[in-house]
């Protein structure tokens, strides 16, 4: 070979290795998105079935129940217009609180119960997560459309 | 009355900053040596206004001045002296302003340790470093005033974030913004030489030590803030691919190609351009992680407020530094030229190939963190990227990276012959293969992955002593201590940089291999294993700590029957925000970590506990140092210390003095090319 073929062989390799790269990366990228739904669109069937995505809201008033003889909890996630139950096995974040926003990564069950993977942390106490402060909003704008007809 | 001294430092400081940023610039341009010699004395003015700024509002802070809005939202009477003094930086405005107390403290470096560059070059050094200056003192007075007043005053502070009342938070971000804003050094040298369009080998060398400071220091700051999430968040996590970690991160990776990339150019004068670039796009992204961290489109500990303006104010300060960055580049670098020829085996393509990689690979992460931004601005949907997408996409294209840092260093600049080099490294290679699938065998399970893992470090480890050796057989006479004297720091700097990456596959490797993790729920006196230590959980007890109630758990810990230690990890609750944090307890050892949280508490003086097992775990950061002691060796060789004369021959004439001292791979050369090419010996022989 000529170093003039040699030089455009190694151009054509470079350039299909990168291709090859480019395609596992974007590969990679398109299994790997989590979508988030609020506990209203999960209602209205809106998220997949079998496949992981996020919930946020609030943590409901009186729904933390413990199993004192192992380490799932259950609570309940509302955007004050549905609730979601959810399951949780492990530890929860220091600032998981009734009351508080939370985001929760899971999959959907059956029955209706959310099987959470991983509860998300928060790292102030006042700071609301986007995604659980925006499914409230959105909650209170459609109850109050449906209070004005 | 101190708060308003800081105010007016600053704005004096601004004007300072200002006439920083113009004078020198046309001074330079125009020839003009008053304007040119103002650059100096400008620089020093300015960081003695920060200066006292940044003092003023320390005072502020120690004396708990809850007049003043950042104090009273960030700190408390009850807060220990050191998380006051802390509290200065740990609050958004407040963190401003360290970072042009360092930028202000990096342009005084520059400006003291530059008696051997031209003046025309340290005014434009200088005048790009203002300019930057500038743009933060702007975005400090307007949008995030550390010194804005609150009245009435407040009786009492909202007290610092207790995620941030901790030794490790309180020197994570100087260590980091000593990163973030050194590369604005390699960054204002690439603007100057752009401007004066003279860019060659000496600049290189001028510019080298200034960026491998900053990026080491950018490593102690990412290493400071993993070691900080592992012991603090109580996950046992050391890396989660966080959008705020990638942002410090992404300028890492493009800062670690352009200190390869500026190797290139200081030796063989190639690259130009390139390396160039790679400075421009290492301080874009140190703004845009900037950008991410505060302007609080992220989730994060990081993100104070959510304001929009600021985060505007960053992203337009982001857009006009590149714009104008990209232009010049455009407009000057077909002047900078090519560089010297190499072949299609040689150092200068196996480090070509290494930069593409992490250019990739850094375009990978960027991908996944701003990707969920983007939709979300577009109103698309709420989405995230998931930590397995960043680790499918960067072992894959980190492997190849690690398998060229063994080729690399052995290679000869310009042209390498194949046979050469497998006759070399094939002994490296068996050696490692053999190791690494015999190893994971005393871990007391094979995998695969391990082995793989393992394969690439011992790799690095085993070629970087061929290396060695090689040299030292090629260094002339003495025994083998007056042959290893005789080698540079900068080379051993660069295989201690190596085997840091080394040493930090390893600890990955083995801590993803084999660790063991177990939450469980314990009764008093109860015992779980894990990883082949016993803990026993002996209840808890309650205690008061300086502005928290603090409850203890009491773990002893066993192995094989026999008494180790107890660990005492601990849950707080601070008075002042009513915020609870975990503290976990850490046995660390050399070979292993034990690491013990309490999560919550059950009926019957039961808790759930967290109980894991993470061997080589502290490998991770120990990696990492030796990464950064590299950075400094190589900082440290005696040929940035020559005073360098502005004219080249002079350089030469230095160059082969120390080459005289240092030979290297010079003996493989034919004799008939170095008697036929006295220039292309000299090239040579600069390993």
């Amino acid at each position: 070979m000529k170093p003039r073929h040699k030089k455009l062989a190694a151009i054509a390799a470079g350039v299909t290795a990168l291709s090859v790269a480019a395609i596992l990366v974007l590969n990679a990228f398109q299994s790997n998105l989590v979508f988030f739904f609020s506990p209203t669109q999960v209602m209205a069937n809106e998220a997949p079935v079998g496949k992981s995505f996020r919930i946020g809201g609030l943590v409901e008033m009186g729904s933390i129940q413990r199993e004192d003889d192992s380490t799932r909890v259950k609570f309940a996630v509302t955007d004050t217009a549905e609730v979601i139950p959810v399951v949780y096995t492990g530890i929860l974040p220091d600032l998981f609180k009734e009351g508080k926003g939370v985001v929760a990564q899971g999959k959907l069950a059956a029955n209706g119960v959310f099987q959470a993977d991983e509860v998300l942390a928060k790292h102030d106490e006042n700071y609301m997560p986007p995604e659980a402060a925006e499914a409230l909003e959105q909650a209170a704008k459609a109850q109050k459309a449906s209070l004005a007809q | 009355m101190i708060p308003e001294i800081g105010n007016f430092a600053l704005i004096l400081a601004l004007l300072l900053a200002i006439t920083q940023g113009t004078l020198p610039i046309i001074g330079a341009a125009r020839g003009i040596p008053s304007w040119i010699a103002l650059a100096r004395p400008v620089v020093q003015g300015q960081f003695v206004f920060i200066f006292i700024a940044f003092s003023c509002l320390a005072y502020s802070f120690v004396t708990s001045d809850f007049s003043v809005l950042n104090v009273a939202t960030n700190s408390n009477t009850e807060l220990p002296f050191q998380y006051r003094v802390a509290a200065t930086w740990g609050s958004h405005e407040g963190s401003l302003l360290l970072w042009v107390l360092m930028l202000a403290g990096w342009s005084v470096a520059v400006s003291v340790f530059s008696k051997q560059l031209p003046d025309e070059m340290v005014a434009r050094v200088l005048g790009v470093l203002g300019l930057v200056s500038v743009g933060f003192l702007l975005f400090m007075l307007f949008t995030s005033n550390p010194f804005d007043r609150l009245l009435p005053a407040a009786i009492e502070g909202s007290d610092l974030n207790p995620l941030l009342q901790d030794p490790g938070m309180v020197i994570h971000p100087p260590m980091l913004y000593m990163g973030y804003v050194g590369f604005s050094v390699a960054f204002a040298f690439a603007i100057a030489a752009l401007l004066s369009g003279k860019l060659d080998a000496t600049w290189a060398r001028w510019s080298r030590p200034w960026t491998t400071v900053a990026w080491a220091f950018l490593t102690i700051g990412i290493m400071l803030g993993s070691w900080w999430a592992y012991y603090e968040l109580g996950w046992g996590g050391w890396w989660f691919w966080d959008p705020v970690e990638n942002a410090s991160f992404m300028p890492w990776i493009v800062g670690t190609a352009l200190v390869h990339s500026l190797a290139v150019t200081e030796k063989r004068g190639s690259f130009k351009s390139w390396t160039v670039l790679l400075a421009i796009c290492t301080f874009a992204l140190c703004l845009l992680g900037t950008f991410l961290v505060r302007s609080g489109v992220l989730t994060s500990v990081h993100a104070f407020a959510t304001d929009p303006e600021r985060g505007i104010f960053i992203l337009g300060f982001l857009v006009v530094v590149m714009v104008f960055s990209l232009l010049l580049f455009a407009w000057r670098a077909p002047k900078v030229g090519l560089g010297g020829k190499f072949d299609l085996l040689s150092r200068e393509s196996l480090l070509l190939a290494n930069n593409i990689l992490l250019l990739v690979a850094a375009g990978s992460v960027m991908l996944g963190t701003l990707y969920p931004l983007i939709i979300d601005s577009l109103d698309l949907g709420k989405l995230s990227v998931g930590p397995p997408y960043f680790e499918a996409v960067f072992v894959p294209l980190m492997t190849p990276a690690i398998f060229l840092m063994g080729i690399g260093p052995i290679s000869r600049w310009k042209q390498m012959s194949l046979p050469t080099l497998v006759v070399r490294l094939r002994w490296a290679f068996g050696v490692s293969v053999v190791t690494a699938l015999i190893m994971p065998y005393f871990m007391g399970e094979w995998k695969p992955l391990v082995s793989f893992g393992l394969l690439l470090a011992f790799w690095v480890i085993v070629s970087a002593f061929v290396n060695l050796k090689h040299r030292l057989s090629n260094s002339g006479h003495g025994g083998l201590f007056a042959k290893l004297a005789r080698q540079s720091r900068s080379y051993y700097g660069m295989h201690c940089a190596h085997i840091g990456v080394a040493v930090f596959i390893i600890g990955v490797t083995l801590v993803n291999g084999y660790e063991t993790e177990q939450d469980v729920r314990m009764d008093v006196g109860s015992q779980v294993e894990v990883g082949g230590y016993s803990f026993q959980f002996n209840g808890v007890s309650d205690y008061v700590g300086p502005n928290y109630q603090g409850i203890r758990g009491d773990i002893a810990v066993f192995k094989n029957g026999e008494f180790l230690r107890n660990l005492h990890p601990e849950k707080r609750t601070y008075n002042a925000s009513g915020m609870t944090m975990t503290e976990a307890a850490i046995d660390t050892g050399f070979l292993r970590d034990l690491y013990v949280a309490l999560g919550e508490p059950l009926a019957n003086d039961a808790w759930v506990v967290r109980a894991y097992h993470k061997p080589f775990v502290d490998w991770i950061w120990l990696g990492c140092l030796l990464m950064v002691i590299g950075g400094f060796l190589a900082v440290s060789d005696k040929r940035y210390r020559l005073k360098i004369r502005k004219k080249d021959e002079v350089v030469m004439k230095q160059e082969e003095k120390a080459e005289a001292e240092e030979p290297a791979d010079a003996a493989e050369v034919p004799a008939s090319a170095v008697a036929s090419n006295p220039a292309m010996a000299t090239e040579t022989r600069k390993v």
